[in-house]
C-alpha cells in the first residue's frame, strides 16, 4: 500500500497581507504550519502503512522553505518526500498546483491511493484534491471520514454529507481528501525527529517532472484575482430605551416586522 | 538558568512538554477526579519514543541516562505528576535490570519496555517494612528450577498495571537484609494477584496497589544478579532514581509557580492586578529562586549519576530532599496566592498542592535522606565532598 500525501505550507497567523501587485498572499517573513487539515491526511496515510505496509511519500509544491514542513513530515513517520520548487510555479491557482502535483505523482509512479486534505487554510478553495483526480483519471471521493476496508484494489470509505455519512467503494488507484474527523494525529517521535534532523529533501524542478511552463505560474492560472477586500463591518444594533416592558414591547415589535417571529 | 543541554536533550525536552500541554493538561482534572490509569497517555508517550529515553541503544533505546529522564519527568510533572511518576517507576523496574540483569534477561524485557509495550515496576515496601527497609518478609524460598514467593507488597506505583515486576523477597531468612534477593515476575504468573487499588491524597491518576504472592514459582533464571543482592541492588537503585523524583518535585513547583504568576496578573484586587502587591510579588520572586535553586542542583546530581560516579548517595539524597522541600513550599504557596479560587478543584493549584506531598515521602522519606546525608557528613567530618 503505496500512499502519497499532498502538503502545503500554510502561514500560521491571520495576521497576513495580500500583495497588491498580484493580489496574492505574501508568505515572506511569515511563520509558517502545516496546513492543519493536511496533517490528517498525513497520519491517515502513516496509518494505512502501519495496518497494510508500503510506504507513505509527502509531497508539497512550494517554496524553499517548505522543506522544513517535509522534515515535519518525516519525524511523524513519512518515509520519502519530495519539495516540487521552481521560480516558474510562483502564483500558480489550484489548476496549476494540481497539475504540478499530477506531474509528481506520475514521477512517484507506483501509488495505491493520494491522500489530501480537504482543503488549505489560505486558499479554502478544496479543488486541488479533485483536480488532480481529474488529470490523473483515477476516482476522487471528498471528506472521508473513515476508511474502513481495503482489499484486492479496492477501497471502502465513509465520507460526510451533511447529514450523516456514505459508504462509497472504489477501485484504487484514487484520491481522497479527508476531514478532521479521520483521527487524531500523532505528535512526532524522538526518533522521527532524529531521522528529520538528518534527512535531506529532494528538490524537484518543473523541467524534471516535464512540466509545460506555459501552464503554471500566475501567467498559466487560468484564476485571476481582481481584489482582494475584508467586508466592510457595519453596525445595525438597535437599543431600546424606556421600562422593561416597553423595551420588551418595542423588541417583540420589531421582531415581528422582520418576521423573524 | 542556561544548563547546557545538549541537542538531543533538548528535543526530548521539548516534545515532552508539547505531550504535557497537548494531550495531559486537557485531562488531568479529569483523570485525578476519577483517579484512572492514564493509558491513553501512556501509549503517546510509547508512540514518541519516550520510554527509548532510559534504555541503550542495544535494546531499541536511545541510549540517555539520568538526566535524560529528569527532563522528560520534570516536563511531565509540570503538567501532571500523576502521569510522571507512572512513566518513570518504570525505569525504577528496570534500572535493576539494566545494572545487574545478563544479557539474556536484558534482551528479554528490554525491548518491548523501550517500545512501551510493557510497562515495569519495583517492589519493595511492605505493611511491616517502609523506611526499614530491611524488615520485609516476603520470603522466595528455593526449589527444584526456581523460586516459590510468598507475601505481599504494598503501595507499589504501576501495581496491576505493569507486566514486569522487579521484586525484593528473602531468599534467606536468617540473614537479615543479606539475605534478600531481586527477582523478575510478569504479570499473570500463577500465584501472583493485585490486592487493593489504593485511594491517594495526590497523584491521583497513577496506580497504587498491593502485590500478593501465594506459592508463585518464578523460574530460576529471574534472580537479578545472584542470591543474597537484593538489598544492594535496592540501595544502589534508590542512589539513581532519586533525582527523579527531584525532577518530579521541580515539575509540579514550576507548574505551580506558572499558575501563581497567571493568576497574579488577572486577578484584579483594590483596582490593580494582585502581582503590583509587593506582597505577592515577594512571594512569587522566593518561589521562582526556589524552583531555580532546586532545578540546578537536580540536574547536578543527575549529571554525577551519568558520569557513573560510584557513589552518588548523599547528592542524589540531597537532590531529592530539597527539591521535594521546594515543591511542597512553592504548590502550597501558589495555593496561596489564588486565595480562594486556589483551594477550589476548578484551579490546578490545590491538585498541584497534593500532589508535592508524596515527593516528600516515597523513596525515601525526607527524614530517612537527611540521615543518609548526615551519614556522609559525619565520615567525612563535615568537609566539602
Amino acid at each position: 500500500m503505496n500512499v502519497i500525501v499532498c502538503l502545503k505550507q500554510v502561514p500560521g497567523t491571520t495576521k497576513v497581507t495580500i500583495d497588491p501587485q498580484t493580489n496574492t498572499l505574501v508568505r515572506q517573513g511569515i511563520e509558517s504550519i502545516t496546513n492543519p487539515f493536511d496533517t490528517y491526511a498525513l497520519e491517515e496515510g502513516v496509518r494505512l502503512r502501519e495496518r497494510y505496509g508500503g510506504k507513505v511519500t509527502a509531497i508539497s509544491m512550494g517554496p524553499p522553505q517548505a522543506d522544513t514542513m517535509l522534515k515535519d513530515a518525516i519525524s511523524v513517520g513519512a518515509d520519502d518526500t519530495a519539495l516540487i520548487c521552481d521560480s516558474a510555479l510562483a502564483g500558480s491557482d489550484t489548476w496549476a498546483t494540481a497539475y504540478v502535483l499530477a506531474r509528481a505523482a506520475g514521477e512517484i509512479n507506483e501509488y495505491d491511493l493520494i491522500i489530501c486534505g480537504r482543503q488549505t487554510l489560505d486558499g479554502d478553495t478544496g479543488q486541488v484534491g479533485p483536480e488532480m483526480a481529474e488529470m490523473l483519471g483515477i476516482p476522487f471521493i471528498a471528506y472521508v471520514s473513515k476508511i474502513e476496508e481495503i482489499e484486492n484494489g479496492r477501497m471502502q470509505v465513509q465520507r460526510m454529507v451533511e447529514d450523516g455519512y456514505e459508504t462509497i467503494e472504489t477501485t484504487l488507484p484514487a484520491v481522497i481528501t479527508v476531514v478532521k474527523e479521520i483521527n487524531v494525529p500523532r505528535l512526532p517521535s524522538l526518533r522521527g525527529l532524529a531521522r528529520a534532523r538528518s534527512a535531506s529533501i529532494p528538490v524537484w524542478k518543473a523541467e524534471e517532472l516535464g512540466i509545460d511552463k506555459n501552464m503554471v505560474g500566475l501567467s498559466g492560472s487560468a484564476t485571476r484575482v481582481i481584489r482582494i477586500f475584508y467586508p466592510q463591518r457595519v453596525s445595525q444594533a438597535q437599543i431600546f430605551e424606556g421600562s422593561m416592558e416597553d423595551k420588551v414591547d418595542s423588541l417583540v415589535e420589531k421582531l415581528r416586522e422582520a418576521k423573524l417571529i | 538558568m542556561e544548563y547546557f543541554l545538549t541537542e538531543d536533550q533538548k528535543t526530548m525536552q521539548n516534545l515532552a512538554r508539547r505531550i504535557a500541554e497537548e494531550r495531559i493538561l486537557p485531562v488531568r482534572a479529569e483523570l485525578d477526579e476519577k483517579e484512572e490509569f492514564p493509558w491513553e497517555i501512556i501509549k503517546d508517550l510509547a508512540d514518541s519514543d519516550m520510554f527509548r529515553v532510559f534504555i541503550p541503544e542495544q535494546y531499541d533505546g536511545l541510549g540517555g541516562g539520568c538526566l535524560d529522564l529528569c527532563l522528560v519527568v520534570e516536563e511531565l510533572s509540570r503538567a501532571c505528576s500523576a502521569v510522571a511518576v507512572s512513566y518513570a517507576a518504570v525505569d525504577l523496574g528496570i534500572i535493576p535490570l539494566l545494572d545487574y540483569g545478563t544479557e539474556e534477561q536484558k534482551q528479554k524485557y528490554l525491548p518491548d519496555v523501550a517500545a512501551g509495550k510493557r510497562l515495569a515496576a519495583f517492589a519493595l515496601t511492605e505493611p511491616t517494612a517502609g523506611s526499614d527497609a530491611s524488615a520485609i518478609r516476603t520470603t522466595a524460598e528455593k526449589v527444584a528450577g526456581g523460586y516459590v514467593l510468598n507475601g505481599t507488597k504494598q503501595f507499589i506505583t504501576n501495581g496491576g498495571e505493569a507486566e514486569i515486576y522487579t521484586v525484593i523477597a528473602l531468599t534467606d531468612r536468617t540473614k537479615g537484609a543479606r539475605g534478600a534477593s531481586a527477582l523478575i515476575v510478569e504479570k499473570d504468573t500463577p500465584g501472583f494477584s493485585f490486592g487493593k487499588k489504593e485511594k491517594k491524597m495526590g497523584i491521583r491518576a497513577s496506580a497504587t496497589r498491593e502485590l500478593i504472592f501465594q506459592n508463585c514459582l518464578v523460574p530460576e533464571e529471574n534472580i537479578i544478579a545472584r542470591e543474597g543482592m537484593g538489598f544492594i541492588i535496592a540501595m544502589k537503585l534508590f542512589d539513581k532514581s532519586r533525582p527523579g523524583i527531584g525532577a518530579q518535585a521541580i515539575g509540579v513547583a514550576q507548574g505551580a509557580l506558572e499558575a501563581a504568576v497567571d493568576y497574579a496578573r488577572e486577578r484584579i484586587q483594590f483596582g490593580h492586578p494582585i502581582i503590583s502587591l509587593q506582597a505577592v510579588q515577594h512571594m512569587l520572586a522566593d518561589m521562582a529562586t526556589q524552583v531555580e535553586a532546586a532545578r540546578a542542583l537536580v540536574y547536578a546530581a543527575a549529571r554525577m549519576v551519568d558520569s557513573g560516579a560510584r557513589n552518588v548517595s548523599e547528592e542524589s539524597a540531597m537532590a531529592k530532599v530539597f527539591a521535594s522541600d521546594v515543591a511542597m513550599k512553592v504548590t502550597t504557596d501558589a495555593v496561596q496566592i489564588l486565595g480562594g479560587a486556589g483551594y477550589m478543584r476548578d484551579y490546578p493549584a490545590e491538585k498541584m498542592m497534593r500532589d508535592a506531598k508524596i515527593t516528600q515521602i516515597y523513596e525515601g522519606t525526607n527524614q530517612v535522606l537527611r540521615n543518609v546525608i548526615a551519614l556522609e557528613l559525619r565520615k567525612r567530618k563535615g568537609k566539602r565532598a
